[in-house]
Parts: C-alpha cells; structure tokens; sequence
C-alpha cells in the first residue's frame, strides 16, 4: 500500500505550478495574436474608406478603381501594373503573406461623421486589417484618428493639409500624398521665374484645415521670394457663388490672385475670377494672374476652358514617362477605357506599400507594419525616388508643377508638367512649425485586440 | 465707390437667383397651399437641360488621326460634332456655341411637364396632408432627383460656357465715369430675371386666366362655386412655376457650373427669402430676393467679415430671425399669415 503523503502547502504549491503550466502556452498564444483583425484563414480583408457620394463621389469612383485594380495585381490577375516596377520584389501576386487578397467598401460621403461610421462598420463587422482612402483632409485626419485608437494601420487617400502628418500625425497613420508645403516650397521658384519677386498676392481660403494650412504654405513661399501677401478672405465651404469674394479683389492693388480651394469650390471661384475678366486685368504695370496651388485634373475639367494657362501643383499625372506611371497608365487605361486620376495613383500605391510592408515584416501586426513603412526607401512607383519618413509617416518624392494646357489633344489632356520640383527642395524638418513644432508626436503605436 | 456699385450689381445678380426660385415657391404655396421641397430640384433640372442639349449638340462621330497618339500609345481618335459635319464647322460650331441660350426652347416645355407630372402623380394626393408631410415627400422627391441626375452625369461640376459673344466684361459704369467692369453674361441674367419676373406679373395680372388665379389665391371656395375649374388652373400654375425654376436654372450654367447639388445649395436659402417677402406675396418673394442677395453680398466684403467674423454665413439667417419676430407675415405677407 502506497502512503500518500499530502499536505494543505503540498496541495496548494502543486495546484500553483500546474495553473501557471496551463496558463504559459495560453499567455505566449494570445500575445502572439494580440492584433486586430489579424487574418487567420485565407483571406486577408482590406477596407477602402472612399467617398461615393457627396461633391467628391467622382474621386472616389476613381479611388475605388484603383485599390479594385490593386487587389487584382496583388492576387496575381492582370498585367501586375507597377509590381513590376516596384523596387521592393517581395510582392509576387500571391496575395499578402499568401493570403487571398479581398475588399470591403465604406461610404465616406467626405462627412467626418459619416467616414468614421464606416471605417468603424468595416474594421468591427467586416475585420479589415487596414482602412485606406478618402479625398478630404478633414476626413483623413478623423478615420487616422479613429484607426489608431482601433489598432489597425491607416494608409491615407487624398489628403493635402499639412496637420494630417503635422499636429495630427499618428503612429498607425502613413500619407503617400503631398501636402501643402510642398506646393508651396515647389510652386514658389516657377513663380518667380513666370511672374517674378515683385508681386501682390490676394488669397481666398477655404474656412478648414486644408485651406488654412495650404494658405499658410504659399503665402509663407511666396512671401520669402518677396511676394506681399495683400489679404487673406477664409471662405465657407458651402460657398458656390464667388462673385462676392472676387469683387473686392479687383480693389485691392492685388495682381495675382491664388484660390486655395479644391473640388466645386475650386471650379466655382476660378470661373468666377475668370468671368470678371481678372486675367485680362493689368494692375501694377503687369498682367493680373491667378495661381491654384492644387490642382486636379479631373477638377480641371470641371473648370474647362478656365483652367487654360494657370499654374498650380500635383502629385503625380498620368502623362509622366517613368516606367512605373506608364505601367500604371496602361493597366488603368486598358481596364477602364480612361487614365488614372492623382487619387487613383495614390490609393493604388499606399495599398501595394502596404501589401509590401506586411510582406518584409512577415507580420500583420500594425507595430511591425509600420516598422516596415518607416524609414522605407522604394522607386518605381512614379513618383521617382521616395522615402516613408520615420519621424512622420509622410512621403517626401518629387511634387509636379503643372500649368493648364493651351491646347489640349484629348479630354484628358488638360494638365502639362512644367517642372518637376526635386524631393529635396520640399523636404522639411519633422518639427517644423507648421507641422505642430517640437510638440507634434506620433505616440505610441496600436496593435489593437 | 466702384467697389460698392460692384456689391450691388453682384447682390443684384445673386437676388435673380432668388428671386426666381422664391416666386416659384411662392406661387405654388400661393395657390396649392403646398410647401414644395423639391423646387431646387426643379432650378438644378433647368440646368442639366442645358447640359443634356450641350451633349446632344457635341454629339460626335472618330476619325483616326495617325499621326498622334491617345494615352496608351493608340492611334489618336479625333472627335468631330455631327452638326460641325452636317452643317461645316463654322455654323455647326455656333450652334454648339449657342447651347445654353438654345436650350431655353427645350426647357420650357419640359419643365412644365415636369411640374404638370409632379403635381399629378405625386403632390396632389398631399393637398390635406399636414405641411410636415408635404415637406417630407417633396424633400425625398429632391433627393431621389439629384441622386439620378448624378448618376447619369456625375457628381463633378460641368461647364456650361456662354456663347463667346457674351463672354467677358463690360464696362457699365463707363458713362458714369466710374470703373465698373462686369460679366456680360451676369448682366445677361439679371435682365433674363426681371423679363421672367416681370412676364410672370404679367400674365397673373393682365390676363383672365391670371386674374381667376388670383381670385382663386384670395378665395379658392368661391371661385369653385362660380363653376371654374380652378384646380386644373392650379396645375398649370404649379407647372408654369417648375417652368421659372427651370429657366432660372439652365441661364444660371455659365454662371455657376452645374452640378447635382445646386438645387439644395439654394432651397433653404429660397425659402428663407419667400418666408422674408411674405408666404404667399408675389412681390415680397421678388423684393426679399433682391434684398438678401445685396445684403449677402454686402456681408461678404473684406470690411464686413473682418468686423464681423462670419457675419457672410449668418447674414440672412439673421434677417429671417428678425423679420419673423418683428413682422411675422413678411415684409409684404397677407394680415394673419403666419401670425397666428
């Protein structure tokens, strides 16, 4: 007969060591998965965040063409587009990690509200990993947010104010787009060349982020090349007759007058400048100009004729001759019977970026994404030589001026590149002030879960 | 000096607008007792005409053009309207030129139809409902209107230029001496409003036909006891309303590049100026909105928001709140509307 030798403390130390051996592989199996949304069958879903209805509906038909058309080259269908230009060769048409790239679709209806809603609905109901897209800053800034606090990584659509990777910028947030400091600091030496260092500048703002910090930008451009900023007129955003902003204008020893506006706002107000014959106007001894510091073409072609001889910035144009735009061209154009737009060039990169940056991280988890992203250097992908900057997730490449073609051959030819502004020259310190200063941070990134 | 006539002409300008959308309003509260939410529709649906006949106009057959190249490397395909082909470029190019004002002739009978078949299959069975359920149905019937037009034209601006002999400036002050140079096209539209204005007027005063209606605004029972249909005159009248709005909307293109929203960007702002003018009064709607459009205007100069920051966003709003209170019928309403 075997004495069993059992003690309260016996009893108590083995219970101990048997529930801290239980509970080791369970500690290690959920900090392995503590990712939000982390895919765990075949497929791995991506949530593209676009407007599809609203004054931006058109961008994001476009937008929304893109990631359909990058999702098909990630899956391996199609010609491959810019994979097969991109630097970064870990991309093989597989998918990401060899899981089945699908999609999920929200409506940011360019409402914070509205894109936040849905941005929510597709990471909590659908289990997207990543939300991309968007055509507003005021959006961008507001779902960059929400994704942060979600734990899952945000790659930006059309986003042009300086706060979204300024005072704004997030860990789990990156920005493929340019902003408007490089409008200005790429704008300013072509406009000294076009219309020279003695010159009147008149600004019509746009009342929100976008609009302040753009306006900040050119004005701060302009003015160190000697330029005098006459005025600043912050404008509702619901305006649609300029006539009365315009007016003043015509009044106030101004001769260039720059349109910090984008979309309807844009087409309304230079048609309005345009129709109080400003471009005919002779003030100061010198022909009265007006500058659109961003352009867009398919806003262009909401402008028409007005848009003639004006000058402004881009991201990127279809009509560029580096190898990864005319892939681009080509598999946008021949599935779609039309040319991408900027916000096409742009959603379909940050979501090849993203596919790559998982793929290099041999992970989903958002920290080890964005530890791929950062500090990135790639080419290929039509921009020229770019880098994902560490300190603030923004992309620094090569910004476009454009000027609006006096005779276009086509539709779609309305935008001619005037020069392309090196990378260098719109490169600016992580605390500059109009980037929130030494206060800016990213915080702390989110692996959600 | 120059600055402040421009102020007036452009609120001028901007009243037409008002105006014209108002006095729709107006009549068809007027004689229908109906509060219409789908009238900026009906202005944005003036406007696509033009658009749509501007597309019909420059509709184009290709031609291959060898010798350049689309985007993918392809062969040009050059476009060239079928009028440029039937008529040579010089005449076939000036119809297309005259796109907008030859829309006119399309639009009138058009959004008569429009207004006659609203009014018809839709408004008529809401006479004795509530306001709050006229103002829902019209305002869901707006937005499946605009939802529709933007599906099949989208939901970026279209340029819908004036023919070239009204484009630019002109300097009307020149008599005067003073420099007031000022879009043709806007002056265009300011005497386009006070014809259709004054042709509206017109018609409800000088003819029988108007002068039953107006009998009928003041007592719709009696003039259904003398034996007159007044409510197939009412029809009519809510037709000729949607007909104003949609003129007010194809010549209000070259201003303003058409897009789906526009009506909705002017509704409130209409309602505000009939509410203004007097529900009801034809001639409030007119003075209220030339009124607010001056004083919008006026509101938007540099010294006015620099005084008053966002005084531009409130201005009318704050009107209508002071009207309301002060003289609830409106500057010309009837004795007892809306004091009760």
């Amino acid at each position: 007969m075997t004495k069993m030798d059992l003690t309260r403390r016996g009893v108590l130390k083995t219970t101990a060591a048997a529930g801290a051996g239980l509970a080791l592989p369970t500690m290690f199996t959920s900090s392995a998965h503590a990712v939000t949304n982390d895919p765990m069958g075949g497929t791995v879903t991506l949530g593209f965040n676009v407007p599809q209805t609203g004054p931006y509906a058109d961008e994001g038909a476009d937008e929304l063409r893109a990631y359909e058309l990058a999702v098909e080259h990630l899956n391996g269908g199609g010609d491959g587009g810019m994979l097969n230009t991109f630097s970064s060769k870990v991309l093989d048409g597989t998918g990401i990690l060899g899981k089945k790239v699908e999609y999920v679709t929200g409506d940011t209806q360019t409402k914070s509200d509205a894109a936040r809603a849905s941005a929510k609905s597709m990471i909590e109901k659908d289990g997207a990993i990543m939300i991309t897209g968007g055509s507003s800053s005021g959006v961008a800034i507001a779902v960059q947010g929400l994704c942060q606090e979600a734990g899952v990584i945000f790659m930006a659509g059309l986003t042009h104010s300086n706060d979204t990777t300024g005072k704004d910028r997030k860990a789990n947030g990156f920005r493929h787009f340019f902003n408007g400091y490089m409008s200005g600091a790429a704008l300013a030496p072509v406009l000294k060349n076009l219309y020279g260092d003695d010159r009147k500048a008149y600004h019509l703002t746009a009342d929100y982020t976008w609009g302040w910090t753009q306006q900040e930008s050119i004005a701060a451009a302009t003015e160190a090349l000697g330029w005098e900023t006459v005025n600043n007129v912050l404008t509702p955003l619901a305006s649609t007759d300029f006539s009365s902003y315009i007016a003043p204008v015509l009044n106030s020893g101004a001769d260039v007058l720059v349109l910090n506006h984008y979309g309807g706002n844009m087409v309304n107000s230079l048609t309005n400048a345009v129709q109080f014959g400003l471009r005919e106007k002779e003030v100061n001894g010198k022909n009265f100009e007006i500058v659109v510091p961003l352009f867009s073409r398919l806003m262009a072609r909401g402008a028409g004729e007005n848009i003639k001889g004006i000058v402004g910035s881009t991201n990127w144009h279809w009509s560029l001759q580096d190898e990864g735009s005319k892939a681009f061209v080509k598999s946008f154009g021949e599935k779609y019977g039309f040319p991408p737009s900027q916000a096409a060039h742009t959603c379909y990169v940050q979501t090849l970026l993203y596919a790559d940056a998982v793929t290099r991280a041999n992970s989903f988890a958002p920290c080890d994404v964005a530890a791929a992203l950062e500090g990135f250097e790639f080419d290929g992908m039509g921009n020229g030589k770019t880098l994902y900057r560490a300190e603030d997730h923004q992309c620094f490449k090569d910004v476009l001026v454009v000027k609006g073609k006096e005779n276009p051959q086509s539709e779609f030819d309305l935008l001619e590149v005037v020069e392309v502004t090196p990378a260098a020259q719109v490169t600016y310190e992580p605390n500059h002030p109009m980037f929130g200063g030494d206060e800016a941070s990213l915080g702390e990134c989110n692996n959600g879960a | 000096m120059d600055a402040f006539f421009l102020q007036i002409l452009n609120g001028l300008d901007k009243g037409s607008a008002y105006a014209l959308i108002a006095l729709g309003l107006t009549l068809i509260f007027g004689t229908l007792g109906v509060v219409n939410f789908a009238h900026g529709a009906l202005f944005m649906l003036g406007a696509f005409c033009a658009v749509t006949l501007q597309r019909l106009l420059s509709l184009s057959f290709e031609t291959i053009d060898e010798t350049k190249t689309d985007f993918l490397g392809n062969p040009l395909k050059v476009k060239t309207p079928y009028v440029e082909g039937w008529f040579g470029p010089e005449i076939g190019g000036s119809i297309i030129d005259w796109a907008v004002p030859l829309s006119i002739l399309i639009a009138i009978p058009f959004m008569i139809g429009v207004g006659y078949v609203m009014e018809r299959g839709l408004i008529k069975h809401f006479y004795k409902r509530p306001h709050a359920d006229q103002i829902l149905v019209t305002f869901g019937l707006a937005i499946v209107l605009q939802e529709v037009i933007k599906y099949f034209f989208g939901a970026n601006p279209i340029q819908t230029p004036p023919p070239d002999a009204l484009l630019g400036v002109v300097n009307i002050g020149a008599p005067l001496g003073l420099e007031l140079a000022y879009p043709i096209w806007r002056m265009v539209y300011f005497l386009f409003a006070v014809g259709i204005i004054g042709g509206v007027f017109s018609f409800l005063q000088f003819t029988t036909f108007g002068m039953v209606v107006r009998a009928g605004m003041a007592d719709r029972e009696t003039v259904g006891l003398l034996g007159i249909d007044i409510d197939r005159r009412f029809t009519f009248m809510f037709g000729l309303a949607a007909g104003v709005a949609g003129l007010a909307g194809v010549m209000y293109g070259p201003i303003n590049p058409p897009n789906y929203h526009m009506g909705m960007d002017f509704l409130v702002l209409s309602f505000v100026v009939v509410v203004v003018g007097g529900m009801g009064s034809l001639p409030g709607a007119v003075l209220a909105g030339f009124m607010l459009g001056i004083l919008e205007s006026f509101a938007s100069t540099t010294w006015a928001t620099t005084t008053i920051p966002g005084i531009n966003q409130i201005i009318i709003y704050l009107v209508a709140i002071i009207v309301l209170l002060t003289r609830p019928r409106g500057l010309m309403g009837r004795k007892g509307v809306m004091e009760d």
